[in-house]
């Protein structure tokens, strides 16, 4: 039996199709207004209504500016890497049929993280567009590893989560090594706040590396929810219903892999943004892969966007890596998910 | 549609679990493999199913080697529910029975007319239409076996395989699935192989028993000739009477030694 944690959070009532809709425009319209508001809000102060006209560009001065120039790129990265990690979540709580399985708990992220590291340090001069595509080759080596160490017997919720600390270990002791060889100082402090996950000076440029491959792997994800809620079912019975198994769980693997690879290698290694997001979702719209990942998506962006903002107010003129306040956020929800979720015995 | 097998060598890596087995399964009837545990039962089922591969031999599925068919294919004409099977958290009995259309539909013609009508029509044979969009997690456990059946019908196939439908079941939604299996079978001429534990529940339900011992098949043929004292014994490892079932006239078969039954009685 490999169900691993199932969960019981809210005494929720029958999450169904019919509410979907009214959840979508729900969550969107909420990721809207965070949007709008948390531009505003900042040393300099825009109300609502004028960063509206701001982005519609109805309106010039400094305001403006700070919304369009400053606020607004480093927000839209923070939507980008929280969809990534919410849909990566998804996809690989659906295969390894493990509440557990995040990017950030089973070491998929730390891996990404690494192979970036690595290739900022060695690499210096490689442009920023180039970054999601190593951290993708260091994500897939990842759940290629976890896959042959966890996966063959079942992915019980320990087991996961054992391989998933090894690896990170393994992948933080790389960061670490590749950092203390950094002699630039500023350099290296840089590298220790991406470590903890940031979206703190992103701007454009990474907004053109990590979107495009959102925008290719979210479809390609959705073209394969099918055989995502199959796998959901256990092998055997995918299979029953005429499922090519191994091939279905290879490819949504490395779109896993992708999608967290390329939201790691913008914003490092935030966490719990892909272990949450799904959950809430699940809570939500229930357990067809379809709507779950749109809201998952959705939710991922809004509490990107929250967290986000929380780091920049919070001690400013501090901005706080947006990965502290997630894990301040999420680590207790995580406890709270093995305290009262009814793990499985095996 | 037929479904056999031939000089089947079926195991998991190390010694084979059945060597040199073949079979063929009557169409349009109810065949129950039975046997004691490790008996080789449920790992035919699956290679019949092709949810396992052979080592050696082939399963037919209308004279074809089934490993040479594509898996939709085989899924749009054989179904398998394996034993025990575990729904995702919070999925309703309406998208579970759904996903027995997966081999019916194309990338680009998802859900359509005809879907939706064999999603009604496994609802109503299972008699589970006013749960479908409760949470499949929160049914009791025959109306969760029901669900798992609804999808296996939803792909509407002659054939049906069954690993241990009743397992974990009380005795009366026990009883409850296996009329629905033979109602299955006789209303619609449904192929149906299962593996059963209960040797009383195969004699009542089974036109054809199939009994293994060791990976190889001891005894084949309707309950009647089969459920024999010298069978059960070579079969199971333990020595029965045979008496009439007092319901269908079939064979019906105690265990034939207890303490509790001393020859001068008890009260």
């Amino acid at each position: 039996m490999i169900s691993g944690l199932r969960l019981r959070l809210l005494p929720a009532p029958a999450p169904g199709a019919a509410r979907t809709p009214l959840v979508l425009v729900t969550t969107a319209l909420v990721g809207l207004a965070t949007f709008v508001v948390t531009l505003g809000l900042g040393e300099v102060s825009v109300a609502p209504a004028d960063v509206v006209r701001a982005l519609i560009g109805q309106a010039d001065g400094d305001g403006a500016f700070v919304v369009t120039e400053l606020r607004m790129p480093r927000a839209l990265v923070a939507c980008c890497v929280g969809a990534g990690l919410a849909a990566a979540g998804v996809v690989l709580q659906g295969l390894t049929r493990n509440a557990l399985a995040a990017p950030e708990l089973v070491g998929v992220s730390a891996g990404a993280h690494a192979a970036a590291v690595v290739v900022i340090v060695l690499l210096p001069d490689l442009p920023t567009s180039v970054l999601p595509a190593c951290a993708f080759a260091g994500a897939l080596a990842t759940s290629g590893l976890v896959y042959g160490l966890s996966w063959r017997r079942g992915t019980s919720g320990s087991r996961l989560l054992l391989v998933g600390i090894a690896v990170t270990t393994v992948g933080y002791a790389i960061v670490l090594g590749v950092i203390s060889t950094v002699e630039d100082l500023i350099h290296a402090s840089q590298l220790v706040t991406f470590m903890a996950g940031s979206v703190y000076g992103r701007g454009w440029p990474e907004l053109g590396a990590v979107f495009p491959w959102l925008a290719l792997l979210l479809p390609l994800v959705a073209l394969s929810i099918r055989e995502l809620d199959a796998l959901a079912l256990g092998d055997p019975v995918a299979r029953g219903l005429g499922v090519r198994v191994e091939a279905a769980r290879l490819r949504l693997l490395v779109l896993a892999a992708g999608l967290a690879g390329s939201a790691v290698a913008v914003a490092g290694p935030v966490g719990f943004v892909g272990l949450m997001s799904p959950h809430i979702a699940r809570r939500l719209v229930g357990g067809a892969h379809g709507p779950l990942l749109a809201t998952s998506v959705l939710l991922g962006a809004t509490i990107m966007l929250l967290a986000d903002a929380l780091a920049r107010l919070a001690f400013a003129p501090i901005d706080v890596p947006v990965g502290v306040v997630t894990a301040v956020v999420g680590a207790p929800y995580l406890l709270w998910l093995l305290v009262r979720g009814r793990t499985n015995p095996e | 549609m037929t479904l056999g097998a031939r000089d089947l060598v079926l195991g998991y890596g190390g010694a084979p679990v059945i060597e040199g087995l073949s079979l063929q399964i009557a169409s349009g009837r109810i065949t129950v493999l039975v046997g004691a545990n490790a008996s080789g039962k449920s790992t035919l089922l699956r290679a019949l199913g092709r949810l396992l591969r052979p080592e050696a031999g082939e399963v037919l599925l209308d004279g074809k080697a089934i490993a040479t068919l594509s898996t939709r294919e085989v899924a749009r004409r054989l179904a398998i529910l394996p034993q025990g099977p575990v729904a995702p958290e919070a999925l309703t009995v309406r998208q579970l029975v759904a996903q027995g259309r997966y081999a019916h539909q194309r990338l680009l013609r998802r859900w359509s007319a005809e879907d939706e009508a064999a999603l009604a029509s496994a609802l109503e044979a299972t008699d589970i239409g006013d749960l479908a969009s409760r949470p499949v997690d929160q049914l009791s456990g025959g109306q969760r076996q029901r669900a798992w059946i609804a999808m296996a019908l939803a792909q509407q196939t002659d054939l049906l395989l069954l690993d241990e439908p009743t397992t974990y079941l009380d005795l009366a939604h026990q009883v409850s699935i296996l009329e629905l299996v033979a109602e299955l079978n006789v209303r619609d001429g449904r192929t149906i192989v299962m593996v059963l534990h209960d040797l009383n529940q195969a004699a009542r339900y089974a036109d054809q028993i199939v009994a293994l011992r060791k990976g190889a098949i001891v005894a084949a043929g309707p309950a009647a000739e089969i459920i024999t004292e010298a069978t059960v014994r070579t079969v199971f490892d333990v020595d029965v009477r045979i008496i009439d079932d007092p319901v269908t006239g079939g064979p019906l078969c105690v265990p034939a030694t207890t303490v509790r039954a001393s020859p001068a009685g008890r009260c």
